[in-house]
């Protein structure tokens, strides 16, 4: 029982925009994994959807000359997950991906959808956040970039036209290269299931290792209106000798960044606890993935 | 023999291949589509309902409504044998359509449309008036004076009171020298959340009423529908395809009479009556939540002086199975762990809730949540080994209870505690995990369960079966008895091929209830569909038998006291000599110019027994303090469910018990707004029903202690595995942390709460849940 008033296929990104603007209500549909259960909830009544599944060009993970990787907006969860260009470069990318919902989900449900659908429970994008991803737009004026931190204005509000069309996300080599992270999702269930938190590290260390050099970490989940980085947990440890203190004062900081409020599903109190000794155990994992040792 | 054996299920290719057919397969594309106008206060009264702009919606048929509702037929929904004698009646108080709003869902009109989308847009135009009125979400206030009354016969809206005082409680208590141990214990509402969401649609043939639906209990829906719509039984004709699950759900009547209703409405095309899932969370039924609190004197070696238990029971807004679920905890919590000092009451209380059902295990995995968690409160408080406590007053062998007039001849608690224990290196774990420090910490812990199968003595219990001699020898096999998932056809297969003695692969059954053609039955619930379904298939088969035999007799010329029927021949009892082929006796019974005859049988057993069915449960737990999380290691169930008709089937029956206590004690619950009445988490998203991925391996052990009266040794296996998982959780929790939860789900919340409280987590502000 879908409200479903028309349904364009485009072939190329052009087609697509020339689409969405000959049809101002339209929405695109990638995999169909949000917009169809909006539809079904009643959410989107009479839709019109343009569907950008076709377009190959929008599909696939490569590297370029720069080594700055290009994940193209309809690249599936499932792909993510074992991409061996995402698996040497950024494993936690694909730990999220591999952590969405079920397998069916991550066969269906494309990068593009998470991070336009701006959900504040999106698994991908506090560890896309964690790595500094960029975002290539393409609309009626062309092509455009802008980081992701910049691209979630509000709750369900983002930094997009709508007649633009996500192409593809794009991880500078000087945001990967000399980094280690890790993520982690947690939620009442093990699948199927929304994040209560959702947290990214990631840390690039100094030559000798004794030092964060950089840090970067992000969250989602009921923590915020919308996945974001936790600048005073970064800034709290970035330029710090590694010591036994540094992952408490963390997560003291990473605290100060997140927002959960209290609501039937949990309490803050509750998140807090979680979000709290979540960041806590991801900045230790990602120093001990970048090879750092922290004596307690 | 056939029983005894995994023998493949009768249905597993066709529901493998998609080919089984349910409701919906049934149901043909031209039929209408009716949806359920559901009301949106928790109490109240409807002043109007207007659809004039729902009626211009494309597409609309009909738009009824409560008031369009002329003839007031009041009727009870539990799929319960009648009851001729009024007082012992379930309760008749359902309209199929009404005004007086008793719970936000309440169902106060209805759509039927050419399309579902018309449908949907029509329900989103309705504008509904309501007079509204305080109501009431919680038992024991609902009790209170004041407090908004549901139902004008039930003032202060207790349904039923249970009164049991056995010895004298308060000289017992008053022993010198005992310990008091009370608690309060809580379990949460629950919905059944079967896979195939409540379905049916009616229509009507040859000026009768085709109704077809997704039952447990196809000739209670005859009944029901019939006096709902105030017509005969014989107007309507009632069919029970296969069905995706039901746990009590659909042993309710639910919108069969307004789907049949609507039908009639509509000239007699066909309407269809499909629920959603977000409407089946709290429009049909739900696990009546207990509230229990429990009070132990005990003396210093472990055994009982005296014990009390209070009980409420929360009924939701109508009266639907009723006292009945609180009345099936009693004789558990006074059977489980005998004592002469005993003081029992136990309320039944209306609340402007969704209503609760039946739902698998009865009211037993909610006293039992109460009795174990109590059993190892009481342990802590003697230091005493949890399971010693239990070992010391548990039911014993020869225990005799007067109203089931049944005995306990095997000491099952302790030939199933024994073998779950060695499984689980219990007491090897029990010492390991004993003082133990950190964030990480596991725990193992225990719980039994006590359950009785099938309704006798106290409710009718009977069962009916047919059975025809087909001309290859094969045999048709019907009965009451209904199919739902759970394997009932398979075993009927193989106690029916044993019973006549032809190879379980020539015994045909109709699955498919029809109350036209099939025999009579009570439907599946209790635990009953193989125990209740044995009787009849031997009484029946024994009857085709020496049918088979006379007929035999006379064809070969030998005595059919000399004869019998084995693996689809007639042979000779003293030497096993094969005589005849069934197949070529079938032809000529059938085609004999002089002598033709159908050979079939048919006939009913009336069933006074209900065997109890016993048995443990052991978990291993680890727990993360810091995140709140229980991680369930191992878990192991052992039964004592008699012979096993078919070994595979029965631990896959306690593989999806033991999944839904799984998700009864970590995460499972319906919650309410308490401002509004509003259920919040009706879908399956935010009501966490678990996944395969959360679940560990689930073992199931049986010891099989034959059942004297039963017709194959077997004992119920439908509901007990789910009883005693939760406190077997919360036991090895316990031991891991030494926090013993009281209430479920033991969820991140609870948990959190509960540790923030035991000093395991520091406390920040703001730590309650609000809404
Ligand atoms: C059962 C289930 C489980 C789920 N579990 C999870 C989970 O665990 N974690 C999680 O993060 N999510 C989960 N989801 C949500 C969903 O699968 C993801 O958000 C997915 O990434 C959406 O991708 P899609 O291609 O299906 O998006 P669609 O539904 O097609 O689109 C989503 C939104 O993004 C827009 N959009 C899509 N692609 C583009 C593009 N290239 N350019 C511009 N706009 C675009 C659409 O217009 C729409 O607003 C789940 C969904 C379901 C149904």
């Amino acid at each position: 029982m879908y409200d479903i008033k028309a349904y364009f296929e485009a072939g190329d990104a052009e087609e697509a925009v020339r689409l969405l603007c000959a049809h101002p209500d339209a929405c695109i549909i990638a995999g169909g994994s949000d917009v169809l259960v909006q539809i079904r909830d009643g959410k989107r009544k009479n839709a019109e959807l343009v569907s950008i599944r076709g377009i190959e060009a929008l599909r696939g993970i490569s590297r370029t000359p720069d080594g700055t990787l290009r994940i193209g907006a309809l690249t599936s969860f499932a792909r993510l997950g074992k991409d061996p260009v995402i698996l040497e470069c950024i494993p936690p990318l694909a730990e999220a991906a591999c952590q969405v919902g079920s397998p069916q989900i991550r066969n269906i449900g494309t990068l593009g959808g998470n991070i336009c659908n701006a959900s504040p429970t999106a698994d991908t994008p506090p560890t896309l956040l964690a790595w500094d991803a960029q975002l290539e737009l393409f609309g009626p004026e062309g092509t455009h970039c802008i980081p992701l931190q910049d691209f979630y204005l509000g709750s369900k509000a983002v930094a997009k036209k709508p007649e633009e069309l996500l192409t593809a996300v794009l991880i500078s080599a000087g945001a990967y290269r000399g980094f280690a992270g890790k993520m982690v999702k947690y939620a009442a269930r093990e699948a199927l299931d929304t994040s209560i938190v959702n947290c990214s590290v990631s840390v690039c260390l100094s030559e000798d290792g004794e030092r964060i050099e950089k840090a970067r970490a992000a969250f989602g989940g009921a923590l915020g209106p919308f996945p974001a980085r936790a600048s005073t947990a970064e800034a709290t440890v970035t330029g710090q000798r590694l010591n036994g203190q540094l992952p408490a004062l963390f997560a003291e900081a990473f605290l100060q960044d997140i927002h959960p409020r209290d609501g039937w599903r949990a309490s803050r109190a509750l998140r807090e606890q979680i979000a709290g000794e979540l960041a806590k155990r991801m900045f230790l994992e990602s120093v001990k993935r970048a090879g750092g040792v922290i004596h307690e | 023999m056939a029983v005894g054996k995994s023998e493949k299920r009768v249905d597993a290719y066709d529901k493998v291949t998609g080919k089984a057919q349910y409701t919906d397969d049934l149901c043909d594309s031209g039929a209408y589509v009716a949806r359920v106008l559901h009301a949106a206060v928790a109490h109240g009264k409807v002043l109007s309902i207007d659809t004039s702009e729902a009626e211009k919606v494309e597409g609309v048929v009909k738009i009824l409504t409560c008031f369009d509702l002329k003839e007031k037929h009041y009727y009870a929904t539990p799929g319960h044998p009648w009851v001729a004698d009024t007082k012992f009646r379930d309760i008749e108080d359902r309209l199929i359509l009404t005004d007086m709003v008793r719970f936000y869902g309440d169902d106060i009109g209805a759509v039927v449309a050419e399309n579902a989308l018309a449908a949907a847009r029509a329900l989103d135009l309705i504008k509904v008036r309501y007079e509204e009125y305080p109501f009431v979400m919680d038992v024991q206030e609902a009790m209170k004076d004041g407090a908004p009354q549901l139902h004008s016969r039930y003032p202060g809206n207790v349904l039923e009171h249970t009164e049991i005082r056995d010895g004298d409680y308060a000289t017992a208590a008053a022993e010198p020298g005992l310990v008091k141990v009370e608690g309060w214990y809580e379990t949460q509402t629950m919905q059944h959340c079967h896979i195939e969401n409540f379905i049916c649609f009616a229509e009507m043939r040859e000026q009768r009423i085709r109704l077809v639906t997704s039952t447990q209990v196809p000739h209670v829906v005859r009944r029901v529908v019939a006096q709902a719509l105030g017509l005969d039984c014989g107007q309507i004709r009632v069919i029970k395809p296969y069905v995706g699950g039901g746990f009590g759900n659909k042993q309710d009547i639910l919108y069969e009479p307004l789907c049949a209703w609507l039908c009639l409405q509509c000239g007699g095309h066909a309407v269809r009556l499909d629920v959603p899932r977000e409407e089946t969370f709290y429009c049909n039924r739900v696990r009546h939540a207990f509230r229990m609190h429990l009070v132990s004197w005990m003396r210093p070696d472990g055994s009982f002086a005296a014990r009390k238990l209070e009980l409420w029971s929360d009924q939701g807004a109508y009266a639907s199975h009723g006292h009945a679920v609180a009345g099936a905890a009693i004789p558990a919590f006074r059977q489980l762990y005998p004592c002469a000092d005993m003081e029992i009451d136990a309320w039944t209380v209306f609340t402007n809730k969704t209503v609760a059902g039946a739902m698998r295990g009865y009211g037993i995995p909610q006293i039992t949540w109460a009795m174990e968690c109590h059993m190892d409160d009481i342990a802590a408080a003697l230091g005493m080994e949890p399971l010693e406590v239990r070992r010391r007053s548990l039911m014993p062998v020869g225990y005799w209870d007067p109203v089931s007039r049944k005995a306990l001849n095997d000491d099952s608690f302790k030939q199933c505690l024994d073998r779950a224990m060695e499984i689980t290196d219990y007491v090897q774990k029990r010492r390991e995990y004993r003082n133990q420090t950190g964030n990480l910490r596991r725990g193992i812990g225990a719980a039994v369960f006590w359950f009785d199968t099938g309704v006798a003595p106290v409710v009718l219990e009977t069962s009916s079966c047919r059975m025809t001699l087909n001309q290859d020898g094969s045999l048709q096999l019907q009965l009451g008895e209904t199919e739902i998932g759970q394997g009932a056809d398979t075993v009927f297969c193989q106690m029916a091929a044993d019973t006549v003695g032809v190879p379980f692969d020539r015994v045909h059954i109709l699955s498919f209830q029809d109350t036209d053609v099939s025999p009579f039955g009570t439907g599946a619930y209790a635990s009953r569909q193989t125990h209740a379904a044995g009787f009849s298939i031997r009484r029946t088969g024994l009857q085709l038998k020496a049918l088979i035999l006379d007929r035999a007799e006379k064809l070969i010329r030998i005595p059919a006291s000399n004869l019998d029927v084995r693996n689809g021949k007639i042979v000779r009892i003293s030497d096993g000599f094969e005589m005849m082929d069934l197949g070529a006796l079938a032809k000529d019974v059938l085609y004999n110019r002089t002598d033709s005859d159908h050979l079939s049988a048919e006939s009913t057993s009336l069933i006074n027994t209900s065997p109890y069915t016993l048995g443990c449960t052991i978990a291993e737990v680890e727990v993360d303090i810091a995140l709140c999380k229980i991680k369930v290691l191992n878990l192991v169930n052992c039964h004592d469910a008699g012979v096993l008709i078919n070994p595979a089937l029965a631990e896959a029956q306690v593989h999806g018990g033991m999944s839904m206590g799984l998700g009864y004690g970590l995460s499972e619950k319906l919650l309410f707004d308490p401002k509004t009445g509003r259920p919040l988490n009706n879908n399956l998203l935010d009501y966490k029903l678990l996944t395969c991925a959360d679940h560990p391996e689930l073992k199931a052990e049986f010891v099989q202690n034959p059942e004297p009266f039963s017709a194959f040794g077997e004992k119920g296996l439908g509901e007990t595995p789910v009883c005693a998982v939760a406190p077997a959780i919360r036991s090895a929790v316990l031991c891991a942390t030494g926090v013993g939860l009281n209430e479920i789900p033991m969820d991140p919340q609870n948990l959190y709460d509960s540790f923030v409280k035991a000093g395991l987590i520091p406390r920040r502000e703001g730590s309650a849940c609000t809404i």
